[in-house]
Protein backbone atom coordinates (compact mmCIF):
# COMPACT_ATOMS: atom_id res chain seq x y z
CA UNK A 1 0.00 0.00 0.00
CA UNK A 2 2.27 2.56 -1.47
CA UNK A 3 1.47 6.27 -0.45
CA UNK A 4 1.89 7.45 -4.39
CA UNK A 5 -1.06 4.67 -5.10
CA UNK A 6 -3.16 6.20 -2.95
CA UNK A 7 -2.32 9.89 -3.78
CA UNK A 8 -3.69 8.43 -7.39
CA UNK A 9 -6.52 7.47 -6.41
CA UNK A 10 -7.32 9.68 -4.25
CA UNK A 11 -8.69 12.13 -6.35
CA UNK A 12 -11.45 10.11 -8.29
CA UNK A 13 -12.41 8.90 -4.66
CA UNK A 14 -12.95 12.71 -3.52
CA UNK A 15 -14.97 13.11 -6.78
CA UNK A 16 -17.18 10.42 -5.98
CA UNK A 17 -17.55 11.30 -2.32
CA UNK A 18 -18.65 14.93 -3.24
CA UNK A 19 -21.51 13.75 -5.92
CA UNK A 20 -22.33 11.60 -2.09
CA UNK A 21 -22.39 14.76 -0.15
CA UNK A 22 -24.63 16.44 -2.68
CA UNK A 23 -26.79 13.82 -2.89
CA UNK A 24 -27.04 13.74 0.74
CA UNK A 25 -27.63 17.41 1.44
CA UNK A 26 -30.11 17.49 -1.43
CA UNK A 27 -32.48 14.89 0.16
CA UNK A 28 -31.92 16.41 3.25
CA UNK A 29 -33.37 20.15 2.08
CA UNK A 30 -35.76 18.14 -0.07
CA UNK A 31 -37.15 15.60 2.91
CA UNK A 32 -37.31 16.79 6.64
CA UNK A 33 -39.80 19.72 5.17
CA UNK A 34 -41.88 17.02 3.28
CA UNK A 35 -41.69 15.02 5.74
CA UNK A 36 -43.28 17.60 8.38
CA UNK A 37 -45.89 18.14 6.21
CA UNK A 38 -46.23 14.55 5.48
CA UNK A 39 -46.81 13.88 9.52
CA UNK A 40 -49.37 16.93 9.87
CA UNK A 41 -51.22 15.07 6.92
CA UNK A 42 -50.85 11.90 8.95
CA UNK A 43 -52.25 13.11 11.85
CA UNK A 44 -55.28 15.70 10.77
CA UNK A 45 -59.17 14.56 11.07
CA UNK A 46 -59.90 14.54 7.37
CA UNK A 47 -59.98 10.56 6.06
CA UNK A 48 -59.16 11.27 2.49
CA UNK A 49 -55.95 13.13 3.10
CA UNK A 50 -54.93 10.10 5.66
CA UNK A 51 -55.73 7.25 3.21
CA UNK A 52 -53.16 8.41 0.43
CA UNK A 53 -50.28 9.65 2.80
CA UNK A 54 -50.67 6.06 4.18
CA UNK A 55 -50.55 4.43 0.68
CA UNK A 56 -47.52 6.89 0.56
CA UNK A 57 -45.62 5.77 2.91
CA UNK A 58 -46.43 2.37 2.70
CA UNK A 59 -45.03 2.57 -0.72
CA UNK A 60 -41.87 4.08 0.27
CA UNK A 61 -41.55 2.29 3.05
CA UNK A 62 -42.79 -1.24 1.24
CA UNK A 63 -40.22 -1.02 -1.56
CA UNK A 64 -36.57 -0.96 -1.69
CA UNK A 65 -35.13 2.21 -2.54
CA UNK A 66 -32.94 0.67 -4.94
CA UNK A 67 -36.16 -0.50 -6.95
CA UNK A 68 -37.84 3.17 -6.56
CA UNK A 69 -34.66 4.24 -7.77
CA UNK A 70 -34.43 1.76 -10.70
CA UNK A 71 -38.60 2.84 -11.43
CA UNK A 72 -38.11 6.49 -11.00
CA UNK A 73 -34.92 6.54 -13.95
CA UNK A 74 -36.13 3.86 -15.96
CA UNK A 75 -39.55 3.31 -15.47
CA UNK A 76 -40.94 6.89 -15.27
CA UNK A 77 -39.67 7.71 -19.12
CA UNK A 78 -42.26 5.12 -19.83
CA UNK A 79 -45.22 7.65 -19.39
CA UNK A 80 -43.28 10.54 -20.42
CA UNK A 81 -41.51 11.55 -17.17
CA UNK A 82 -37.69 12.18 -17.83
CA UNK A 83 -35.23 12.79 -15.34
CA UNK A 84 -31.45 13.30 -15.56
CA UNK A 85 -29.51 10.74 -13.49
CA UNK A 86 -28.88 12.55 -11.03
CA UNK A 87 -32.53 14.21 -10.73
CA UNK A 88 -33.78 10.99 -10.96
CA UNK A 89 -31.73 10.04 -7.61
CA UNK A 90 -32.49 12.98 -5.85
CA UNK A 91 -36.02 12.58 -6.79
CA UNK A 92 -36.34 8.94 -5.38
CA UNK A 93 -34.42 9.73 -2.30
CA UNK A 94 -36.41 12.80 -0.96
CA UNK A 95 -39.45 10.71 -1.28
CA UNK A 96 -37.94 7.82 0.16
CA UNK A 97 -36.96 9.42 3.36
CA UNK A 98 -39.78 11.74 3.62
CA UNK A 99 -41.89 9.03 4.20
CA UNK A 100 -39.62 7.71 6.85
CA UNK A 101 -39.37 11.24 8.44
CA UNK A 102 -43.28 11.88 8.22
CA UNK A 103 -43.23 8.67 10.26
CA UNK A 104 -40.63 9.79 12.90
CA UNK A 105 -42.37 13.29 13.24
CA UNK A 106 -45.75 11.79 13.64
CA UNK A 107 -44.74 9.64 16.89
CA UNK A 108 -43.02 12.84 17.58
CA UNK A 109 -46.43 15.07 17.67
CA UNK A 110 -48.43 12.11 18.85
CA UNK A 111 -46.65 12.04 22.40
CA UNK A 112 -47.06 15.77 23.04
CA UNK A 113 -49.41 15.95 25.86
CA UNK A 114 -52.84 16.75 25.14
CA UNK A 115 -52.31 19.18 28.22
CA UNK A 116 -50.16 21.25 25.99
CA UNK A 117 -52.82 22.23 23.41
CA UNK A 118 -55.27 22.60 26.41
CA UNK A 119 -52.88 25.02 28.04
CA UNK A 120 -52.65 26.90 24.59
CA UNK A 121 -56.28 26.92 23.71
CA UNK A 122 -57.27 28.66 27.23
CA UNK A 123 -54.75 31.12 26.74
CA UNK A 124 -56.10 31.83 23.67
CA UNK A 125 -53.24 30.84 21.39
CA UNK A 126 -54.57 29.98 17.75
CA UNK A 127 -53.52 26.61 16.12
CA UNK A 128 -50.69 27.79 14.28
CA UNK A 129 -49.28 29.53 17.02
CA UNK A 130 -49.49 26.85 19.13
CA UNK A 131 -47.83 24.51 16.37
CA UNK A 132 -45.24 26.96 15.99
CA UNK A 133 -44.38 27.93 19.83
CA UNK A 134 -45.40 24.84 21.53
CA UNK A 135 -45.75 21.61 19.40
CA UNK A 136 -42.87 21.82 17.24
CA UNK A 137 -40.11 23.21 19.86
CA UNK A 138 -40.79 20.12 21.73
CA UNK A 139 -41.45 17.25 18.68
CA UNK A 140 -37.46 18.15 17.73
CA UNK A 141 -36.16 17.69 20.86
CA UNK A 142 -38.33 14.12 20.46
CA UNK A 143 -37.54 12.81 17.34
CA UNK A 144 -34.17 14.35 16.84
CA UNK A 145 -32.20 10.85 17.74
CA UNK A 146 -34.45 8.99 15.65
CA UNK A 147 -33.87 11.36 12.94
CA UNK A 148 -29.94 11.59 13.56
CA UNK A 149 -30.47 7.45 13.41
CA UNK A 150 -31.92 8.08 9.31
CA UNK A 151 -29.34 10.91 8.34
CA UNK A 152 -26.50 8.50 9.00
CA UNK A 153 -28.48 5.80 6.89
CA UNK A 154 -28.68 8.54 4.18
CA UNK A 155 -24.76 9.00 3.69
CA UNK A 156 -24.60 5.05 3.07
CA UNK A 157 -27.98 4.67 0.99
CA UNK A 158 -26.28 6.53 -1.41
CA UNK A 159 -24.24 4.16 -2.75
CA UNK A 160 -27.21 2.55 -4.20
CA UNK A 161 -27.22 5.33 -7.06
CA UNK A 162 -24.53 3.06 -8.69
CA UNK A 163 -27.34 1.33 -10.25
CA UNK A 164 -28.56 3.90 -12.34
CA UNK A 165 -24.98 4.52 -13.61
CA UNK A 166 -23.80 7.33 -11.28
CA UNK A 167 -20.35 7.40 -9.70
CA UNK A 168 -20.69 7.60 -6.42
CA UNK A 169 -17.71 7.79 -3.29
CA UNK A 170 -18.40 3.51 -3.76
CA UNK A 171 -18.90 2.86 -7.40
CA UNK A 172 -15.30 4.91 -7.30
CA UNK A 173 -13.41 2.64 -5.09
CA UNK A 174 -14.92 -0.41 -6.84
CA UNK A 175 -13.65 0.95 -10.38
CA UNK A 176 -9.98 1.26 -9.14
CA UNK A 177 -9.98 -2.37 -7.09
CA UNK A 178 -11.15 -4.29 -10.40
CA UNK A 179 -8.95 -2.03 -12.61
CA UNK A 180 -5.39 -2.62 -10.22
CA UNK A 181 -6.78 -5.77 -9.00
CA UNK A 182 -6.19 -4.37 -5.09
CA UNK A 183 -8.51 -3.77 -2.09
CA UNK A 184 -6.70 -0.49 -0.97
CA UNK A 185 -9.34 1.84 -2.72
CA UNK A 186 -12.23 -0.36 -1.36
CA UNK A 187 -10.30 0.41 2.31
CA UNK A 188 -9.69 4.11 1.62
CA UNK A 189 -13.53 4.36 0.69
CA UNK A 190 -13.79 2.72 4.08
CA UNK A 191 -11.96 5.43 5.72
CA UNK A 192 -14.27 7.99 3.97
CA UNK A 193 -16.99 6.67 4.82
CA UNK A 194 -15.98 6.29 8.39
CA UNK A 195 -15.01 10.01 8.33
CA UNK A 196 -18.39 11.28 6.75
CA UNK A 197 -20.27 9.41 9.50
CA UNK A 198 -18.06 10.43 12.22
CA UNK A 199 -18.61 14.40 11.33
CA UNK A 200 -22.34 13.89 11.08
CA UNK A 201 -22.54 11.67 14.28
CA UNK A 202 -20.60 14.79 16.14
CA UNK A 203 -22.98 17.86 14.83
CA UNK A 204 -26.05 15.78 15.68
CA UNK A 205 -24.45 15.41 18.86
CA UNK A 206 -24.21 19.35 19.21
CA UNK A 207 -27.80 20.15 18.36
CA UNK A 208 -29.10 17.18 20.77
CA UNK A 209 -27.46 19.35 23.11
CA UNK A 210 -28.71 22.45 22.77
CA UNK A 211 -32.07 20.67 23.19
CA UNK A 212 -30.95 19.73 26.66
CA UNK A 213 -31.76 22.60 28.29
CA UNK A 214 -34.96 20.98 29.27
CA UNK A 215 -36.16 18.22 30.19
CA UNK B 1 -69.67 37.97 38.85
CA UNK B 2 -70.04 34.54 36.56
CA UNK B 3 -73.39 32.96 36.02
CA UNK B 4 -74.04 30.05 34.36
CA UNK B 5 -77.68 28.86 33.87
CA UNK B 6 -79.47 26.26 32.59
CA UNK B 7 -76.20 24.06 31.28
CA UNK B 8 -76.59 20.94 29.68
CA UNK B 9 -73.94 18.41 28.62
CA UNK B 10 -74.12 15.25 27.76
CA UNK B 11 -71.37 12.91 26.14
CA UNK B 12 -72.38 10.31 23.58
CA UNK B 13 -76.20 10.13 25.03
CA UNK B 14 -75.48 9.63 28.52
CA UNK B 15 -76.65 13.08 30.54
CA UNK B 16 -73.40 14.33 32.99
CA UNK B 17 -74.45 17.94 33.15
CA UNK B 18 -78.36 18.60 33.73
CA UNK B 19 -80.24 22.53 34.10
CA UNK B 20 -76.72 23.27 35.89
CA UNK B 21 -76.85 26.83 37.54
CA UNK B 22 -74.12 28.08 38.71
CA UNK B 23 -73.39 31.52 40.52
CA UNK B 24 -69.68 33.24 41.11
CA UNK B 25 -69.73 36.60 43.00
CA UNK B 26 -67.22 39.10 42.89
CA UNK B 27 -64.10 38.50 44.68
CA UNK B 28 -65.28 35.40 46.26
CA UNK B 29 -64.59 31.38 46.05
CA UNK B 30 -67.00 29.18 44.83
CA UNK B 31 -65.92 26.10 45.48
CA UNK B 32 -67.18 22.72 43.18
CA UNK B 33 -67.27 19.50 45.50
CA UNK B 34 -68.58 16.06 44.63
CA UNK B 35 -67.93 12.62 44.09
CA UNK B 36 -65.39 12.07 41.19
CA UNK B 37 -67.68 11.03 37.91
CA UNK B 38 -69.91 13.54 38.89
CA UNK B 39 -69.26 15.99 36.73
CA UNK B 40 -66.98 18.56 38.22
CA UNK B 41 -64.90 18.24 35.92
CA UNK B 42 -66.59 18.31 32.77
CA UNK B 43 -68.77 21.39 34.68
CA UNK B 44 -65.23 23.30 34.68
CA UNK B 45 -63.93 22.32 30.52
CA UNK B 46 -67.65 23.89 30.04
CA UNK B 47 -66.74 26.37 31.81
CA UNK B 48 -63.58 26.85 30.22
CA UNK B 49 -64.31 26.53 26.48
CA UNK B 50 -62.77 23.17 26.74
CA UNK B 51 -65.90 21.24 25.98
CA UNK B 52 -68.67 22.85 24.29
CA UNK B 53 -71.86 22.71 26.00
CA UNK B 54 -75.17 21.32 25.13
CA UNK B 55 -76.89 24.11 25.49
CA UNK B 56 -77.01 27.03 28.37
CA UNK B 57 -76.41 30.24 29.16
CA UNK B 58 -72.73 31.82 30.06
CA UNK B 59 -72.91 35.71 31.81
CA UNK B 60 -70.23 37.48 33.06
CA UNK B 61 -71.14 40.71 34.75
CA UNK B 62 -74.27 40.22 33.12
CA UNK B 63 -73.08 40.29 29.16
CA UNK B 64 -72.85 37.48 27.38
CA UNK B 65 -70.17 35.45 26.45
CA UNK B 66 -68.97 32.06 24.72
CA UNK B 67 -66.32 30.35 26.73
CA UNK B 68 -65.11 28.89 23.15
CA UNK B 69 -64.93 32.18 21.59
CA UNK B 70 -61.77 33.77 20.06
CA UNK B 71 -62.45 37.30 20.62
CA UNK B 72 -60.81 39.14 23.04
CA UNK B 73 -64.00 39.91 24.66
CA UNK B 74 -64.86 36.05 25.26
CA UNK B 75 -61.14 36.15 27.03
CA UNK B 76 -62.56 36.17 30.66
CA UNK B 77 -61.64 33.06 32.10
CA UNK B 78 -58.28 31.99 33.92
CA UNK B 79 -57.14 28.03 33.82
CA UNK B 80 -55.08 26.33 36.31
CA UNK B 81 -54.65 22.88 35.53
CA UNK B 82 -54.71 19.77 37.83
CA UNK B 83 -50.66 18.77 36.46
CA UNK B 84 -50.19 22.81 35.74
CA UNK B 85 -49.36 21.63 32.28
CA UNK B 86 -46.75 24.45 32.18
CA UNK B 87 -44.53 24.50 28.59
CA UNK B 88 -41.55 22.31 29.17
CA UNK B 89 -39.63 24.05 26.48
CA UNK B 90 -39.79 27.51 27.91
CA UNK B 91 -38.61 29.37 30.74
CA UNK B 92 -40.52 30.60 33.78
CA UNK B 93 -40.72 33.61 31.59
CA UNK B 94 -41.61 32.99 28.58
CA UNK B 95 -44.32 30.18 30.35
CA UNK B 96 -46.18 33.25 31.65
CA UNK B 97 -45.26 36.30 28.87
CA UNK B 98 -45.97 33.44 25.12
CA UNK B 99 -49.81 34.97 25.41
CA UNK B 100 -49.36 37.98 26.51
CA UNK B 101 -47.39 39.39 23.71
CA UNK B 102 -48.76 36.52 20.95
CA UNK B 103 -52.12 36.95 21.77
CA UNK B 104 -52.67 40.54 23.28
CA UNK B 105 -50.21 42.10 21.27
CA UNK B 106 -47.99 43.46 24.27
CA UNK B 107 -44.64 44.84 24.26
CA UNK B 108 -41.89 42.28 25.33
CA UNK B 109 -40.53 44.13 27.94
CA UNK B 110 -44.26 45.63 29.27
CA UNK B 111 -45.51 41.73 29.43
CA UNK B 112 -42.11 40.70 31.14
CA UNK B 113 -42.06 43.70 33.84
CA UNK B 114 -45.60 42.33 34.82
CA UNK B 115 -44.45 38.78 35.15
CA UNK B 116 -41.84 39.73 37.01
CA UNK B 117 -44.15 41.51 39.70
CA UNK B 118 -46.51 38.48 39.50
CA UNK B 119 -43.66 36.46 40.32
CA UNK B 120 -43.12 38.78 43.28
CA UNK B 121 -46.05 38.68 44.61
CA UNK B 122 -46.29 34.75 44.40
CA UNK B 123 -43.14 34.52 46.34
CA UNK B 124 -40.96 33.33 43.18
CA UNK B 125 -38.72 36.44 42.84
CA UNK B 126 -36.00 35.19 40.42
CA UNK B 127 -37.13 32.01 39.33
CA UNK B 128 -37.98 33.81 36.13
CA UNK B 129 -34.97 32.00 34.20
CA UNK B 130 -35.96 28.87 35.40
CA UNK B 131 -37.30 25.80 33.43
CA UNK B 132 -40.58 23.75 34.41
CA UNK B 133 -38.64 20.64 35.21
CA UNK B 134 -36.22 23.16 37.86
CA UNK B 135 -39.05 23.73 40.45
CA UNK B 136 -40.63 21.99 42.62
CA UNK B 137 -44.53 21.27 42.57
CA UNK B 138 -45.62 23.74 44.68
CA UNK B 139 -43.95 26.69 42.36
CA UNK B 140 -44.86 24.86 39.20
CA UNK B 141 -48.56 25.65 40.21
CA UNK B 142 -47.71 29.02 41.16
CA UNK B 143 -46.78 29.41 37.93
CA UNK B 144 -49.20 28.53 36.36
CA UNK B 145 -51.66 31.20 38.03
CA UNK B 146 -49.32 33.72 37.05
CA UNK B 147 -49.59 32.22 33.36
CA UNK B 148 -53.21 32.67 34.01
CA UNK B 149 -53.30 36.12 35.76
CA UNK B 150 -50.81 37.71 33.03
CA UNK B 151 -54.02 37.09 30.38
CA UNK B 152 -56.14 39.18 33.00
CA UNK B 153 -58.99 37.32 33.51
CA UNK B 154 -62.17 38.02 35.36
CA UNK B 155 -62.43 34.77 36.66
CA UNK B 156 -59.37 31.98 37.55
CA UNK B 157 -60.71 28.19 37.78
CA UNK B 158 -58.54 25.51 39.48
CA UNK B 159 -59.31 21.87 38.42
CA UNK B 160 -58.50 20.03 41.60
CA UNK B 161 -55.37 22.40 42.67
CA UNK B 162 -54.54 19.94 45.52
CA UNK B 163 -54.51 17.04 44.02
CA UNK B 164 -50.70 16.50 42.22
CA UNK B 165 -49.46 18.09 45.35
CA UNK B 166 -47.96 16.75 48.64
CA UNK B 167 -51.06 16.62 51.17
CA UNK B 168 -48.52 19.05 53.30
CA UNK B 169 -48.56 21.55 51.03
CA UNK B 170 -52.94 21.80 51.14
CA UNK B 171 -52.09 24.81 54.01
CA UNK B 172 -50.03 26.56 51.70
CA UNK B 173 -52.74 26.26 48.37
CA UNK B 174 -55.30 27.75 51.18
CA UNK B 175 -53.10 30.67 51.77
CA UNK B 176 -52.47 31.27 48.00
CA UNK B 177 -56.35 31.38 47.22
CA UNK B 178 -56.96 33.73 50.04
CA UNK B 179 -54.37 36.01 49.70
CA UNK B 180 -55.95 35.96 45.90
CA UNK B 181 -58.88 36.77 47.03
CA UNK B 182 -57.71 39.76 49.58
CA UNK B 183 -56.47 41.09 45.92
CA UNK B 184 -60.09 41.19 44.65
CA UNK B 185 -59.96 38.05 42.47
CA UNK B 186 -63.10 35.95 41.94
CA UNK B 187 -61.83 32.28 41.93
CA UNK B 188 -63.68 28.69 41.36
CA UNK B 189 -61.91 25.75 42.50
CA UNK B 190 -63.05 22.44 41.58
CA UNK B 191 -61.92 19.70 44.28
CA UNK B 192 -63.10 16.43 45.97
CA UNK B 193 -61.93 17.58 49.20
CA UNK B 194 -64.51 18.49 51.16
CA UNK B 195 -62.51 20.28 53.72
CA UNK B 196 -59.88 22.21 51.72
CA UNK B 197 -63.43 23.52 50.33
CA UNK B 198 -64.67 24.52 53.41
CA UNK B 199 -61.41 26.22 54.36
CA UNK B 200 -61.23 28.12 51.17
CA UNK B 201 -64.80 28.61 50.26
CA UNK B 202 -67.55 31.75 50.15
CA UNK B 203 -70.04 29.01 49.01
CA UNK B 204 -69.62 25.67 48.32
CA UNK B 205 -71.84 23.82 44.76
CA UNK B 206 -72.18 19.91 45.31
CA UNK B 207 -72.58 18.00 42.10
CA UNK B 208 -73.91 15.04 42.66
CA UNK B 209 -73.86 12.28 40.28
CA UNK B 210 -76.87 11.84 37.37
CA UNK B 211 -76.67 8.33 36.88
CA UNK B 212 -79.50 7.65 38.34
CA UNK B 213 -81.36 9.80 35.79
CA UNK B 214 -79.37 8.01 32.93
CA UNK B 215 -80.89 4.53 34.21
CA UNK B 216 -84.72 5.57 34.23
Amino acid sequence: MSLSYISEILPSLFQGASLTLQLFFWTLIGSLPLGIVVSLGLTSNIKPIRWVLDFYVWLMRGTPLLLQLIFVFYGLPIIGVVFQRYDAAVFAFILNYGAYFAEIFRGGLQSIDNGQYESARVLRLSYWQTIRKIVIPQVVKIVLPSVGNEVINLVKDSSLVYVIGLGDLLRAGNVATSRDVTLVPLLLVGIIYLILVGICTYLLHKVEQRYSYYK
Amino acid sequence: MLEIKNLKKSFSGRVILDNMNVTVKDREVLSIVGPSGAGKTTLLRCITGLEKADSGEFLIDGQAFNPQGTDTSDSVIGVVFQDFNLFPHLSVFDNITLAPTMVLKKDKNEAKAEAENLLAELGLKGKGDLYPFQLSGGQKQRVAIARALAMHPKILCYDEPTSALDPNLRREVEKLILGLKQDGMTQLVVTHDMEFAKNIADDILEVSSLDKLNQK
